[in-house]
């Protein structure tokens, strides 16, 4: 028996754990989702009225930003596999790029709809009815919860980044990154879902 | 055993992610332009049916689902299944309340 240095480690175990967190994190949604329909369903005109004042464009943008920024991430992977750690780092690099220009079209985007006076507790907005007050609650939190989790997934890809410079991880051990890219892709794929929801479906 | 190595030597290239993101973008086009055209209650179901498919290919290949052991299928078929059901269910419970 020689000595065992290194300390114990179990990918299998920390990829197990990470998608149970995902399970979570797909029920939270989902229950969303179910709320959404059930008053999409009770105020249909209100809420078509309310979504056609979203703009398309800038959705279809932030759509696609969010999925280059899933091919990016999973793009580093490879590149971390094929132990080209320069790649990988620019690769993560431009997925955190994208992911704050998605803040930062959401903060325009909010922006907009705030300087309009449509937000929570608006005495503007309460005027339009109870449809339109249940859409933009809906859409505030849902869209703001949402971001929340872009801005959790940016952080977590800053220590990501941090201990792909100091090899901390690397081509023998790189379960973290894929964890990383994991969370990333389920807030794309949530995202996926927002987008029709709000901005298409009129 | 010989598959699980197989599994820890299985390097996605990265040509796979930029055909599955080429076929992304394509599909979120597809989807903004049939949901601009009057389709009535098509519409809908056109808009969810093109985002689940979006997601597979997101959960299959962008999460490795396709390269992994089949318990993450699935679990993740069952936790999908377990969602929908509620979503159908309680808009039952409202469509005929």
């Amino acid at each position: 028996m020689t000595a065992v240095s290194e300390t114990y480690r179990d990918d299998q175990a920390s990829k197990f754990g990470m998608w149970l967190f995902l399970f979570t994190e797909m029920l939270l949604f989902g229950g969303l989702f179910i709320v959404y329909s059930v008053y999409r369903f009770r105020n249909a005109d209100a809420f078509h009225l309310a979504s056609e004042e979203l703009s398309v464009t800038v959705g279809t943008v932030n759509t696609i930003i969010l999925l280059v920024s899933s091919a990016t991430i999973a793009m580093s992977v490879t590149a971390i596999r094929k132990q080209d750690r320069k790649t990988a780092l620019l690769l993560l690099g431009t997925t955190a790029l994208l992911g704050l220009a998605f803040l930062v079209n959401k903060y325009f985007e909010w922006g907009e709809h705030i300087g309009e006076h449509i937000y929570p507790g608006s005495s503007v907005l309460a005027t339009r009815g109870q449809g339109d007050v249940l859409f933009y609650g809906l859409y505030y939190f849902m869209t703001g919860l949402h971001a929340l989790h872009i801005i959790v997934g940016l952080v977590f890809m800053g220590f990501v980044i941090v201990f792909i410079s100091t090899n901390r991880i690397n081509s023998g051990k790189y379960v973290m990154l894929e964890n990383c890219g994991l969370y990333w892709h389920l807030v794309d794929m949530i995202w996926i879902f927002l987008f029709p929801l709000f901005y298409l479906i009129t | 055993m010989g598959k699980t190595e197989r599994e820890k030597n299985h390097i996605i290239p990265y040509r796979t992610f930029l055909y599955v993101l080429a076929l992304l973008i394509f599909l979120t086009l597809t989807s903004v332009f049939l949901t601009q055209i009057y389709l009535g209650a098509l519409t809908v179901a056109l808009a969810l049916i093109i985002a689940a498919v979006k997601s597979s290919f997101v959960l299959r290949i962008f999460m490795h689902l396709k390269f992994e052991s089949r318990l993450y299928g699935v679990l993740v078929t069952f936790v999908t299944l377990l969602i929908t059901a509620v979503i159908i269910i309680t808009l039952l419970d409202y469509i005929f309340r």
